[in-house]
């Protein structure tokens, strides 16, 4: 019956990509633009004594050079010393440069040089001499890890039952420790802005997931009220979480356009995003996990401890799914936090989950190990049929066959359960499973829809689409509810001028802003009716709106769809130009009699070199269940980009840090190894939709994130699998399999 | 970038003549890593003698061997016909580096030129011997996952990255140069990079201003069985962490003549003598492989991250000498 939901489309921005057409952060022009570029510090902590820009500011086409000394003070309390936020919820006092001459991190922004070319910035910003008084500085979380405490937001998880005695007692029990090493986004789009003021009113292209958040936060920056503010961001070519918060260049960039009174555009060179937007932080997770012989899991303790800055409290939640997953009486779960001198970790895709799904599924694979039961029977033996937290049941969960699906295609009832037992030649084989979830999100966003007489619709919210398709998801739910040919709606975002949406992270945008889309074209078809029945012959007389639907220019009754009447004609007769609508979507209170959850089964199978250690994920087969899929085309695209980052996150990725210096010595592609197109092999994703009415009207969960939250788990599994070696610290190199 | 001058040259003579003439002037090839080491600050000449418009590109047959122009481009070389059919070594070694589309820029000159990737050598705030004499070796007691394990100093423990190199010392290349003088001297591939003792700025003996102008290969008796295996964190566009280019000239199944030239363990290719010493004569079997690949390793000395390569070297070996020789 549906038009569009359900069906695949391919993207309705995709040919403004390929062309060149789509306009991203760092090609806006602007009359008399000048160009910043950052000057970044080379010590870890302490304070500039001396910062010398003479020479600097002689060089060609240098307008100004900004320092601490002559920046002036953003945000509420123009002090001398800089006042850190305390969190990373407090979004309108995330970290900004220049504002005082101290040093939390290597590689902090020092100075910004601004200069007629690019060229001509960059060459000056290499004359620029600094000094430091150097103080004793830590950038290693094991060194600190001691010193670990709970974040001082929100109070620290209940343990559930008596988790430490049930340990004791347990006849069975894994214990182990795992780590994950600081990773970076690295999308393929760099930071920039480029920001240009009209006396008090500041116009800002900006890489964003956020534009009302980074509206906040030069709000609050320059003292000026929030409307002065605009922010666009049309198109972002990934982020991944690390445009979510603020970064420190938004208003960098602003404060030079604001002082210099010209316009300026600020991008980030690839070294400068590893310390200019956050990252995943550095994790150590203490897992023991004990069971009856039967498998029947009876205790669970998992413990993280991951790195903050000095200055900010993040909490990456590592343990917060660890507690959802199984069925298990006792259970102690807690996510503690250690000060470094780094700048402050973010969220970065599947944040605490992947990480803590490393662990934990990690923990059951050696679990079913020490019990001799096959792995995917451990975690059916263990299946959560409610929320093992709340109580509460399931507002849908289709893991279980996810499980099944996953394992029937992918052939897991072969699976010899010894490990280094199935062989390909020379290379051994491992098959390897682990579960994923992802939280079932939604949060309040607003959508406007003017629906004009000759059947063509404007649809706005500010959201962000960061690649998941949700330019051509939103133009097809209000297609669908409009009753319009897809190509007549046209669907914007990224823009401060639109409805405020949520930030697009945490996999909620089509649960949040397509359920406004919805509501608002909803909303357009009973103002019609209402107009439609002011007319006493309107064959429409005594329904009401949950009694129509629109479908090609026609207002009609579901149950006789030969009750119409025109929708353009219904305009004219009310003498209107177009009707426009704006719907705020809520979380129905409904939700909190469930709990409300994404989950998906991974399978993966890896082929390694036993001589040399080389790793291949040769088939991953990905099956996930997160409700109704609205495009799937795009959908599968999702999965597989998170079975991508799985690879790169098991086999590849980690930040080095030289910790003599507090230094990050890969920040660069060549030496931060990410997959490349021959990594990756054979990807299977599918779905098992879910009928739930209870998430949202649209029935929707969150996919973006799900879809890598399992694999590291997965290939690890398979790796240990294969060769007989468990691999606890990420990433699994040659190097650790010889 | 600094400013720079930029000279396209017109003659081989004139090239060498105008580099030699400056002190911080230096040759641009396919540019694929001086152009990324300048906007790195890392290299930072004054003037770019551009000679990819000189003549200097021809493959041809020669002398029973073949002779490579310096600036044909790395692409060009692997896929010519009598590259690949005589020395599917050096074939193999250029295709396991960089991508398809730096091969099609870079030329075989520049690749013998191309510099370190030790971190401490791309970040100008930190010590580097190589980028900055007198600063100190940051990754002798840092990071050095990727370093040395053999002919390391405590002034440099930084390798030669490439790929082709290592082919081509198990291949018996000469590298061809001219000077400002007008002389022409051959130096063997295996003389061409140096160990960096005290002086590692200097990556290999040419001296300022000399320009390459071809690479010779001799005839060769290794074609039918030889493997290049490249050991790295990904499967393509990656460098090393090990390779080794393994060539073989079997009689009745008996090693009548061996190479094992090990890249990424030091600052030049690496071959090993004891290596070949101990294959010379033997049968072509897993067991004496095994035994090559300890003498091939036996003088290594790890630092403290890359004691993996000791292993892995040895195994490489037993690897790549049993592709060689289609045992495997």
């Amino acid at each position: 019956m549906a038009r569009y939901i359900g069906k695949e489309m391919s993207r309705v921005d995709g040919v403004a990509k390929v062309t060149g057409r789509a306009k991203y952060a760092a090609e806006f022009r602007a009359p008399n633009l000048a160009y910043g570029f950052i000057v970044l510090g080379t010590m870890a902590k302490g304070r500039i004594r001396e910062i010398d820009t003479r020479e600097a500011e002689r060089a060609p086409g240098v307008v100004r050079v900004f320092t601490h000394l002559n920046a002036p003070k953003l945000g509420p309390k123009a002090s001398t010393e800089y006042a850190p936020p305390r969190n990373t919820r407090e979004q309108d006092k995330s970290f900004r440069a220049l504002q005082s001459d101290r040093i939390y991190f290597n590689m902090q922004p020092v100075a910004l040089v601004v200069a007629e070319t690019y060229e001509q910035a960059r060459y000056a910003a290499r004359l620029v001499r600094v000094s430091y008084d150097t103080e004793r500085h830590t950038t290693d979380t094991e060194a600190v890890r001691g010193s670990a405490r709970a974040p001082s937001q929100g109070s620290p998880p209940k343990p559930r039952g008596n988790p430490e005695a049930a340990m004791k007692a347990a006849p069975v029990r894994v214990e182990a420790e795992y780590r994950i090493p600081v990773e970076h986004h690295n999308s393929m789009e760099p930071h920039a802005a480029v920001a240009a003021w009209e006396g008090d009113k500041l116009t800002i292209f900006d890489k964003t997931q956020d534009v009302y958040g980074v509206r906040a936060h030069l709000a609050t920056s320059f003292g000026v009220p929030e409307e002065n503010v605009q922010v666009v961001s049309p198109y972002v070519g990934g982020a991944f979480g690390a445009s979510l918060r603020p970064n420190y260049y938004p208003a960098l960039t602003a404060m030079a356009a604001r002082e210099l009174k010209r316009p300026i555009k600020v991008v980030y060179t690839r070294t400068q995003m590893f310390t200019g937007h956050g990252y995943r932080p550095y994790t150590i997770q203490k897992i023991a996990l004990g069971a009856e012989a039967s498998g029947k899991l009876t205790a669970m303790i998992h413990q993280a401890v991951h790195n903050t800055s000095a200055f900010e409290e993040f909490n990456d939640n590592t343990t917060g799914f660890t507690r959802q997953v199984y069925a298990c009486p006792n259970l102690l779960a807690p996510t503690m936090i250690v000060a470094t001198d780094l700048p402050t970790p973010t969220w970065m895709r599947a944040p605490g989950a992947v990480s803590g799904m490393f662990a934990l599924e990690c923990a059951m694979d050696e679990l079913a190990y020490a019990l001799k039961i096959d792995p995917l029977e451990l975690r059916l033996i263990n299946y959560a049929e409610t929320d093992p937290e709340s109580g509460r049941p399931w507002s849908s969960k289709a893991l279980r066959e996810c499980y099944r699906l996953g394992a029937e295609k992918f052939g897991w009832k072969d699976r010899k359960f010894e490990p280094r037992s199935m062989r390909d030649g020379r290379l051994l084989v491992g098959w390897g499973t682990a579960t994923g979830v992802w939280g079932a999100f939604q949060r309040p966003a607003i959508a406007r829809i003017t629906l004009r007489p000759d059947g063509t619709a404007h649809v706005t919210s500010a959201t962000s689409d960061i690649g998941p398709g949700t330019y051509t998801v939103m133009t097809m739910i209000a297609a669908e509810y409009l009753g319009l040919e897809i190509e007549r709606v046209k669907f914007e975002l990224g823009d401060t001028k639109f409805p405020r949406a949520p930030a697009q992270g945490g996999s909620q945008t089509t649960s949040s802003v397509g359920s406004a889309v919805h509501g608002a074209a909803l909303a357009v078809g009973a103002k019609l009716l209402t107009l439609a029945n002011q007319d006493a012959s309107s064959p429409l007389k005594g329904a009401t709106a949950s009694d129509v639907e629109m479908l090609d220019g026609r207002l009609r009754l579901k149950s006789d769809p030969s009750k119409s009447v025109s929708v353009a004609g219904v305009m004219r007769l009310n003498n209107l130009s177009e009707v426009t609508e704006t719907f705020e979507s809520r979380p129905s209170p409904e939700r909190q009699k469930y709990a409300t959850m994404a989950h998906g089964a991974q399978f993966v199978e890896v082929k390694v070199d036993p001589d040399i250690g080389h790793v291949r994920v040769t088939r991953a087969i990905e099956v996930t269940a997160c409700g109704k899929i609205i495009n799937p085309k795009a959908s599968h695209s999702q999965e597989i980009g998170g079975v991508v980052w799985g690879i790169g996150m098991a086999l590849q990725e980690a930040t080095e840090i030289d910790h003599r210096y507090g230094r990050i010595m890969n920040p660069n592609l060549q030496h931060y190894h990410v997959p490349v197109n021959a990594d990756v092999h054979e990807v299977e994703t599918l779905f098992v939709e879910e009928d739930d009415k209870v998430v949202n009207p649209l029935g929707v969960k969150g996919m973006g994130e799900l879809g890598m939250v399992g694999i590291p788990a997965a290939i690890a599994n398979a790796v240990f699998h294969a060769t007989g070696k468990r691999v606890r610290e990420l990433p699994i190199t040659p190097d650790k399999l010889l | 970038m600094r400013p720079f001058k930029y000279v396209r040259a017109s003659d081989a003579a004139a090239a060498a003549r105008a580099v030699a003439a400056n002190p911080r002037a230096k040759f641009l090839g396919g540019g694929t890593n001086i152009l990324d080491l300048m906007k790195e600050d890392v290299e930072r000449p004054n003037e770019l003698v551009d000679v990819t418009r000189l003549k200097l590109s021809e493959i041809k047959a020669a002398s029973g061997g073949v002779s490579i122009g310096a600036l044909a481009k790395n692409s060009d070389t692997a896929n010519h016909p009598l590259i690949r059919r005589n020395y599917p070594l050096l074939t193999q070694a250029i295709v396991a580096g960089a991508s398809g589309q730096l091969r099609n820029m870079a030329t075989n000159g520049g690749n013998l030129l191309q510099r370190t990737r030790c971190q401490y050598f791309y970040d100008t705030a930190m010590p580097c011997n190589k980028r900055e004499p007198g600063t100190g070796c940051g990754a002798l007691e840092g990071l050095n996952r990727i370093h040395a394990i053999f002919g390391w100093s405590d002034k440099c423990v930084a390798t030669y990255p490439g790929d082709m190199a290592n082919a081509l010392y198990a291949l018996d290349a000469v590298v061809r140069v001219r000077g400002a003088s007008g002389r022409e001297r051959a130096i063997p591939v295996g003389e061409f990079h140096r160990l960096p003792g005290d002086t590692p700025q200097q990556d290999s003996n040419l001296a300022h201003g000399e320009l390459i102008t071809a690479i010779d290969l001799p005839k060769s008796n290794f074609a039918k069985n030889s493997y290049y295996l490249k050991v790295r964190d990904r499967a393509s566009y990656a460098f090393a962490l090990v390779s080794v280019a393994a060539a073989l000239e079997l009689e009745r199944g008996r090693v009548k003549q061996a190479r094992v030239v090990l890249g990424s363990v030091a600052h030049k290719p690496w071959r090993s003598l004891e290596a070949e010493a101990a294959l010379v004569g033997g049968p072509a079997s897993e067991e004496s492989f095994r035994r090559a690949a300890e003498a091939a390793l036996a003088g290594a000395k790890p630092l403290a991250h890359n004691g993996y390569k000791v292993e892995l070297g040895k195994r490489a070996v037993v690897r790549a000498l049993m592709r060689a020789s289609r045992l495997a």
